[in-house]
């Protein structure tokens, strides 16, 4: 009778289709079905082998794919949303939704922050969760990635962003809009002390996010096949009416049209920013002298 | 036949929109004693859905730019009906640069829906339009001050609207997004737009309460349309004044404060303890 009370949870699934395969054995591509063994995929970084389609992965993934091991601390995990504007509806009650995430992701919001290493070249990270409300900006998204940034210049050293966003979240409203001024601002400090801001676009990201500090980054890179753009497909097509060619909008199309440095896969990825940050290093003393010079001159 | 005592959201955001309400040309002709219209972002074309140009008020010299709906279906059409593509932004962009070149305080002026969300906005780079003037203007040394003179909705009017000052007229709305699409990414549903008007707080009042409007600039009774001399000189007095404030810091001190202003906005609990407010 005991156990009965006990009962585990069931593990959360999205279909039934997916219940099918025990999902400790087996990975199905979300592009093309094809099944692959899980460690297989884990080690493919979640890429299919079939197809190179790049699933989505968590915050706390990436940071796994990028940083050296051992060397993130986190920042700000503390920090949660509240219903600033008394969004209860019984359609839509913000703070139960908040809690449900939270319970289900197990963080307190879409960013994951903090301090972080690539072959012991240090740099401060923001990166974005979309399982988290579709990667929605509101007050605590904006805050921890402007205090990243804010550190990254305190420390002199480059900030990473790795963007998935649907844009700025409704239930924040005009606080929600705000947050894009509000890490503009802080960007403003890491431009002072010349660290550059490396932004990778992943897929999907859109609306705030993209129309903010994800586009105007020093260096901005894009995963394969990654959906990028300001305004989504649906709303482009009931504006001009008119169906989209499929690789409008995606990392490709804006590498093709000028607006990203590179596409980079994501095998690729943590050696590509290694090598940036190594390009960007600037030995501080020396760095400081030359400074000294510069302003002797003025 | 019912009297209102209070106009509801949505009634508000229908006065912001009515078609006799002055726009940004109508506020310049008050405003400014000479106006040159400055066209074109020198890269793609001339957006006509944001005119900007430069101008004196009171002697000086100052910078305007505002987005610009147009009086008929015909203009309308030749305006985007206020809806900018990059080429807007940019060309705003470029007066911004232009204004701190010649030292000029910036006047906005906002009534927007929204960016223009199309095909050849996205290969233009959208994103990156009104991604740079945010960042642009968060450091741009000379005072900014925006005003909210019709609709303001989302990063399309925010493009134009990172500012030592937000004044808002009194039936302005400033938002997230439009009450209609707002209604679509929660609901999926356009039609529900009066309540997204509702639940989003998005009048000139809500922005107050938040500390997000710096002033609210009263209406003659019925709206701006009701009586235009008066809002345009209302309009005239209230920004001779802020331009006269924000004079009187030096540039240290102006961009220390838009730091302050917009690194505080945002509310949130930290530790489960404390609640910050901004």
């Amino acid at each position: 009778m005991k156990d009965f009370f006990r009962r585990a949870p069931l593990p959360f699934t999205s279909s039934r289709r997916e219940q099918q395969i025990p999902d400790n054995v087996w990975a199905k591509c979300a592009n093309c079905g094809e099944l692959t063994y899980q460690k297989q995929f884990n080690d493919a970084l979640k890429v299919c082998p079939k197809c190179s389609y790049h699933s989505r992965i968590s915050s706390r993934e990436w940071i796994e794919v990028l940083a050296d091991a051992d060397s993130f601390v986190e920042y700000d995990a503390d920090l949660q949303g509240i219903d600033i504007l008394g969004f209860v509806s019984p359609k839509d009650n913000y703070e139960a939704k908040l809690a449900a995430t939270s319970e289900r992701t197990g963080t307190n919001d879409v960013v994951m922050s903090g301090s972080a290493s690539i072959e012991g070249l240090p740099f401060e990270i923001a990166a974005c969760n979309f399982e988290f409300m579709g990667g929605s900006m509101g007050s605590v998204f904006g805050e921890k990635v402007a205090r990243a940034v804010e550190r990254a210049a305190d420390r002199g050293v480059p900030v990473l962003t790795i963007n998935a966003s649907g844009g700025a979240r409704m239930h924040e409203g005009i606080f929600a809009l705000m947050q894009m001024a509000k890490v503009s601002v802080a960007l403003t400090r890491l431009a002072r002390v010349r660290q550059p801001h490396i932004s990778l676009l992943v897929d999907p990201c859109y609306g705030g996010v993209s129309a903010s500090y994800a586009s105007v980054a020093d260096i901005i890179l894009a995963e394969p096949g990654a959906n990028i753009g300001f305004a989504g497909r649906r709303v482009i097509e009931q504006t001009i009416r008119q169906k989209l060619p499929p690789n409008f909008q995606t990392a490709e199309f804006f590498l093709e049209h000028g607006m990203i440095d590179a596409v980079v896969p994501r095998s690729d990825m943590r050696a590509t920013i290694g090598r940036l940050l190594r390009l960007y290093q600037r030995p501080t003393s020396s760095a400081d002298h030359r400074e000294h010079v510069v302003a002797g001159h003025q | 036949m019912t009297t209102l005592t209070e106009l509801l959201p949505w009634d508000k955001v229908q006065i912001a929109r009515n078609p006799q309400r002055p726009r940004t040309l109508d506020y310049i002709r008050v405003l400014c004693e000479d106006f040159f219209e400055l066209r074109g972002d020198r890269h793609h074309g001339d957006d006509q859905a944001l005119v900007c140009g430069i101008s004196k008020i009171d002697g000086r010299s100052v910078a305007i730019i505002g987005h610009q709906k147009g009086s008929d279906t015909k203009e309308n059409v030749r305006r985007n009906f206020g809806s900018p593509h990059p080429e807007g932004y940019r060309k705003a962009l470029r007066v911004m640069e232009h204004a701190k070149k010649f030292n000029m305080p910036i006047l906005t002026l906002i009534d927007t829906a929204g960016a223009h969300p199309s095909m050849a906005a996205e290969e233009r780079g959208q994103a990156e339009a009104i991604a740079r003037n945010l960042l642009v203007m968060a450091d741009l040394p000379v005072p900014i001050i925006a005003t909210v003179i019709g609709e303001g909705g989302s990063g399309g009017a925010l493009a134009i609207g990172v500012a030592d000052r937000l004044l808002m007229l009194e039936h302005a709305v400033y938002s997230v997004a439009s009450p209609e699409a707002s209604a679509a990414i929660l609901w999926r549903d356009s039609s529900k737009a009066s309540e997204a008007a509702k639940a989003m707080k998005i009048t000139a009042q809500d922005l107050h309460s938040f500390g997000i409007a710096d002033t609210i600039i009263p209406e003659p009774e019925g709206g701006a349309h009701m009586d235009v001399p008066v809002i345009l000189q209302a309009v005239a007095s209230a920004l001779r004044e802020q331009i006269t404030t924000l004079s009187t810091l030096t540039i240290d001190q102006l961009l220390e404060q838009r730091y302050a202003k917009y690194r505080a906005i945002g509310r949130f609990r930290q530790a489960q303890t404390t609640l910050v407010e901004g």
